[in-house]
């Protein structure tokens, strides 16, 4: 296969950021966005094709889909670890090459409209096209040490994205709070680069993969605190994964990161940054799996659970909907992650590293999906909370079936795209552990629920004082709307398993019929309970009643029922449970961050009268140190 | 001795020409042509850069004093280019503030006898010419420390130097005779075949390292720094931060990898204490900064808290990843210090909070900084990031993992402050914000060739394999 096309995905859009970003004070704001679309349309093409040529003109060779790298020595470090550079093409790296391609192409075409007359709208297309092309960047790397230059130009491109709105002081702590935090995470990431180095002599991952090859083999070589070095390696990587794809407790920034233009939180915060984490995990998976009995990946299993549930919950409790959507993705990294946590590697054992990334993938079109319907309500109304909206459906059609698609995806509704991968998903939990089958299926029906109370909130109930009418998006806006939309519906037909598995080779899956239907039934429950507690208040039920006829009956006469469900979900789930996880979430998990930061602060502050200016002092230190050190040498290191 | 053997110390040749000529023009130049000596300045200086990229000989002079070799070739042109960007990037302020006080010339003389000085200290072959080295590399800076004598602050700062430096080299010729003492040779080949570890050795060991420690400015034989850097004029701080600290990381490394080569055992706990010290004093006290240049005082010396990862490892692998992080480092501090020299020389102002709001009035200067920044925190893909790599991969090639852990933990910290400043200069509105200016052609230039170096410097990878290559000359 010829990779020379290939090669011009990821270089387009930074040719893009160069044209853009040097010509800024000569482009037009308006020829900008063209050049912006125009570069991605390229690239996507050419994703597309590649997808094309890899997965079915080319097709596997003897049962498997080779990985095709193409690689020059990029550095000789010492005379036994090399450095390359390079492009890598498996099935994991395909498919996501389509997952940036098609959600940036469509942030870009809805960015023309959504930033229409914005000062900086051409510096925000050249940071766009420098995200994108980090994140291909990323896609394709064939070592660690080149998934990590790209995994910090990811972070960098994010930290100038969101801060996009640099006169507001919360969008610039935001930044840098996601900056730092990730960062911080990163630093795992590093010294488990640099332990695998030193264990392995490579950063290759096609020689890191192999399952048969040395690296895996002579794992158990060494061994700290009762785990080998390279499980601790494998860790310390997660450590970096679990920064960048918000997992507990290393989420605190995606909240906040909320605070940039709300396409790319859709572009970066929903659909490929943060699955960046995953993506990482899965592209090491092998040895995941192998180093140790997948020690490590046990750990990334309950991250992820204990991630979804707890998202989940304080999902429900939001007010802000971009929060809601935020914690809501939190918790659907989790369930890629569980998924991860608990995939085997041959044939069919593969379901959950398969069903991870093909949540990723539809996961990816319907919370786009959800960012940008968000943004075209906030683009209407100036307001991202639920308390200003409500009754839009009149005003934003297309906005308001387009959200209520993703809703209904993202709940697990068949025939829709969330409910094939999410099912997967939970198969594979259940084929695992039971507990975290149980984690998984509470978590399907509490994203429903609270799903629905956005969509109820924003869509239906009392109109919100509107200061002039809202009206729907135009076109530039909507038309990504209707595409993601398409594909929410139809992406879950995909089949998904024949493409990508572990060992590359495929396999079939079946629906399992009533661990579907249980998952069904949860995500139902969630929507009617949503029903109940939103659309109830607001007096307009009968519309809506119809649609769901005998369910509403149901419920809604069952008084006693009501008040169960009341009790349960509004007193202890709302106010005791979900309350409290947020506080705790809020004064501790932030809380220790921060603190750890200001702890650092003060202590500069307190050490500050050492120097104090005074050259008989700094004598002093001078010669005191050297002659504390001369004593340490001789009595503690001499022997 | 013939011409062919002298020719191995060209650089020391011909820079002591071009002093001699400044002195001559000095002479004759008329008052009201004083700035023409600028200009000349830079001009010879620079054919002098470009002239040290010729090939030298490997071999050695008088009997083992003087040695030459391409690693420490190599290094003395990477401290040229460095010199000549700092030329470049003061041009201007001498023209402006300095020559219309008469004494042009003393900054390029004083300047170039002080890059003769460091010429002849890592080109040593044994302790006294060293020594020598050490002293003709302090002696003038301190006289330029106190350059501005018009400012109060300025002749602290020279003070400050003089007598800390002078304690500095004191301490370490206190070392160099215990050495002496028990080794009976002042010659590095031959100390190292008598060398065994004694109390009497270590001590002199531990006290020539405080001696070259005062340079790099290592905790605790920092305290200097800060106040130095605030007073002397920026030139100054720049060339004590950037010059005169590689140099003495590279004839520390020179020492410890071939002199106390049999003391390595010991020595590398000691790098390992002193690493951590620096790592977080440094952090922590740029934490809190105003001023820009204390503030790139204690990120100077973090950096070198960093450096000494790479110096850690002890052969090869560190040798090319310590040269090629200083190399890094000059390109990427020398930006910083430029930036901070512009504004400086047209506003006078050196306050981070004076930098609010830059980049709407100086988009282009405010770039620069800010490369200069994430190369100094190490963000990729600039070179910053790739020097740091290095250096932690060469003392994870030891098994150092927990002074790797801490040295990371200390990027994310530095992460932290450097962004204060990105922050001020993009982020922020600013009520005053410094007015939009122009910088003249020699600024210009500087800042250019300093931004191609950080956005070159790390991608370009036959760069760290020649380093590699010639690295092996010290083992």
């Amino acid at each position: 296969m010829n990779l020379n096309l290939v090669i011009l995905i990821p270089l387009i859009p930074l040719l893009v950021f160069l044209v853009l970003g040097l010509f800024y004070k000569k482009i037009k704001p308006a020829v900008s966005g063209y050049i912006g679309v125009l570069g991605l349309l390229f690239s996507t093409g050419l994703a597309l094709y590649t997808a094309y040529r890899y997965f079915i003109a080319i097709g596997k060779t003897e049962g498997v889909y080779k990985t095709i790298v193409e690689k020059t020595v990029w550095m000789n470090f010492t005379d036994s670890l090399r450095i390359d550079m390079g492009i890598l093409l498996d099935p994991i790296a395909v498919m996501m090459l389509i997952v940036v391609s098609v959600i940036s192409l469509m942030v870009h075409i809805y960015s023309r409209g959504y930033m229409k007359g914005d000062p900086g709208y051409t510096k925000y297309f050249a940071f766009l096209s420098l995200f994108t092309f980090s994140m291909y960047g990323l896609v394709l790397a064939t070592n660690l040490f080149q998934i990590y230059i790209f995994w910090e130009l990811v972070g960098v491109s994010s930290y100038l994205l969101i801060g996009y709105y640099y006169t507001k002081e919360s969008a610039v702590a935001a930044a840098k709070k996601a900056f730092v935090v990730t960062r911080f995470a990163d630093l795992g990431f590093l010294i488990g680069i640099l332990i695998i180095g030193y264990y392995t002599g490579t950063y290759d991952f096609e020689t890191l993969n192999n399952p048969e090859g040395n690296s895996i083999l002579n794992w158990a070589a060494t061994s700290f605190m009762g785990l080998s070095a390279l499980t601790w390696a494998l860790i310390l990587i997660f450590i970096g994964g679990a920064g960048k794809s918000a997992m507990f407790p290393l989420h605190i920034w995606l909240p906040d990161a909320m605070e940039g233009p709300t396409p790319v939180s859709a572009l970066i915060h929903a659909a490929t940054m943060v699955v960046a984490g995953v993506y990482l995990v899965a592209r090491l998976f092998p040895m995941y799996y192998f180093i140790e009995d997948g020690f490590a990946l046990n750990i990334v299993a309950f991250i992820g659970a204990f991630t979804a549930l707890f998202a989940a919950v304080i999902a429900i409790t939001q007010t802000d909907i971009k929060r809601v959507l935020a914690f809501s993705t939190m918790s659907q990294l989790g369930y890629m992650m569980l998924a991860l946590g608990v995939s085997g590697y041959d044939g069919h054992d593969g379901l959950g590293f398969m069903s991870s990334m093909f949540h990723l993938f539809t996961h990816a079109m319907f919370k786009a999906l959800l960012f940008l319907c968000a943004g075209s309500v906030i683009h209407a109304i100036h307001s991202n909370y639920l308390k200003d909206m409500g009754g839009l459906r009149k005003y934003m059609p297309i906005t308001n079936i387009t959200f209520l698609i993703a809703a209904l995806a993202i709940a697990g509704v068949p025939p829709l795209a969330g409910f094939w991968s999410k099912d997967e998903i939970l198969v594979a939990a259940f084929e695992h552990s039971l507990f975290l089958y149980v984690v998984g299926l509470f978590v399907a029906g509490l994203t429903a629920f609270y799903i629905f109370r956005i969509y109820f909130g924003i869509f239906w109930g009392k109109e919100g004082n509107y200061k002039e009418k809202p009206h729907e998006s135009p076109g530039s806006m909507t038309a990504p709307l209707l595409i993601l939309a398409l594909l929410s519906i139809f992406g879950g037909f995909i089949p998904f398993s024949e493409f990508i598995s572990p060992d590359k080779s495929g396999f079939e899956t079946h629906l399992n019929l009533p661990l579907a239907a249980v998952a069904v039934f949860a995500g139902l429950l969630g929507i009617v309970l949503s029903w109940i507690f939103y659309k109830k208040e607001s007096k307009l039920a009968d519309k809506f009643a119809k649609g769901f006829g005998a369910f509403y009956t149901w419920a809604y006469h069952k008084f006693y029922f009501d008040e169960l469900y009341l009790f349960v979900t509004k007193r202890i789930l709302f106010n005791g449970i979900a309350r409290g996880a947020a506080k705790f979430d809020k004064k501790y998990v932030d809380g220790t961050m921060v603190g750890i930061g200001n702890q650092t602060v003060n202590t500069s502050e307190k050490i500050k009268g050492i120097q104090s200016g005074k050259v008989q002092d700094y004598a002093f230190a001078f010669i005191a140190g050297a002659v504390v050190l001369a004593i340490i040498c001789i009595y503690l290191w001499l022997n | 001795m013939n011409l062919s053997s002298f020719l191995l110390m060209r650089q020391e040749i011909a820079l002591l020409l071009i002093i001699l000529l400044l002195v001559i023009a000095e002479i004759f130049i008329p008052k009201r042509r004083k700035v023409s000596i600028v200009h000349l300045s830079v001009f010879l200086f620079g054919i002098h850069a470009i002239v040290g990229f010729f090939e030298i000989d490997e071999s050695t002079l008088f009997g083992g004093m003087f040695r030459s070799n391409n690693l420490i070739h190599f290094f003395k042109n990477v401290l040229n280019i460095g010199v000549l960007i700092l030329l470049l990037q003061s041009a201007d302020w001498i023209e402006e503030k300095i020559v219309n006080q008469n004494k042009g010339s003393e900054f390029f003389i004083l300047l170039f006898s002080s890059l003769l000085g460091i010429y002849f200290m890592i080109s040593a072959g044994d302790f006294l010419m060293f020594y020598l080295g050490l002293e003709l590399s302090t002696l003038p800076v301190t006289a330029l420390a106190a350059y501005e004598t018009m400012k109060r602050i300025s002749s602290e700062s020279g003070i400050k130097l003089i007598l800390s430096s002078a304690l500095a080299s004191g301490v370490s010729l206190f070392g160099i005779s215990m050495l002496y003492a028990t080794t009976g040779s002042i010659y590095f080949s031959e100390i190292v075949q008598a060398l065994t570890s004694t109390n009497l050795t270590l001590l002199g060991m531990v006290l020539l390292f405080a001696g070259i420690s005062f340079k790099i400015s290592l905790v605790p034989f920092h305290f200097w720094t800060a106040d130095v850097y605030e007073g002397a004029p920026i030139s100054i701080a720049s060339y004590l931060s950037v010059i005169s600290k590689g140099a003495a990381v590279f004839i520390l490394m020179i020492i410890l990898f071939t002199v106390l080569k049999p003391l390595a055992p010991i020595w590398e706990n000691m790098i390992y204490t002193i690493a951590i010290a620096t790592m977080f004093i440094g952090n922590l006290f740029a934490l809190r900064q105003q001023n820009m240049k204390r503030f790139l005082a204690f990120s100077s010396i973090a950096q070198a808290g960093f450096i000494l990862l790479g110096l850690i490892e002890g052969s090869q692998l560190g040798t090319a990843t310590v040269v090629y992080f200083v190399l890094i480092y000059i390109f990427s501090n020398l930006a910083a210090f430029g930036v901070v020299q512009a504004i400086s020389l047209q506003t006078g102002k050196e306050r981070i909070k004076d930098y609010e709001g830059l980049y709407r009035t100086n988009p282009n200067l405010s770039l620069v900084l800010m490369l200069a920044l994430f190369s100094l925190a190490g963000i990729p893909p600039v070179a910053g990031f790739f020097g740091k790599f290095f250096l932690f991969t060469a003392a994870a090639s030891k098994g150092f993992f927990l002074l790797v852990f801490l040295a990371v933990v200390n990027v994310t910290i530095s992460l932290y402050y450097y962004l204060l400043v990105v922050r001020a200069m993009f982020l922020r509105k600013g009520d005053n914000p410094i007015p939009f200016f122009r910088n003249k052609v020699y600024m210009r230039i500087g800042l250019v060739i300093t931004v191609l170096g950080i956005l070159l410097l790390g991608i370009y990878s036959p760069l760290y394999d020649y380093i590699y290559d010639l690295s092996s000359a010290l083992n």
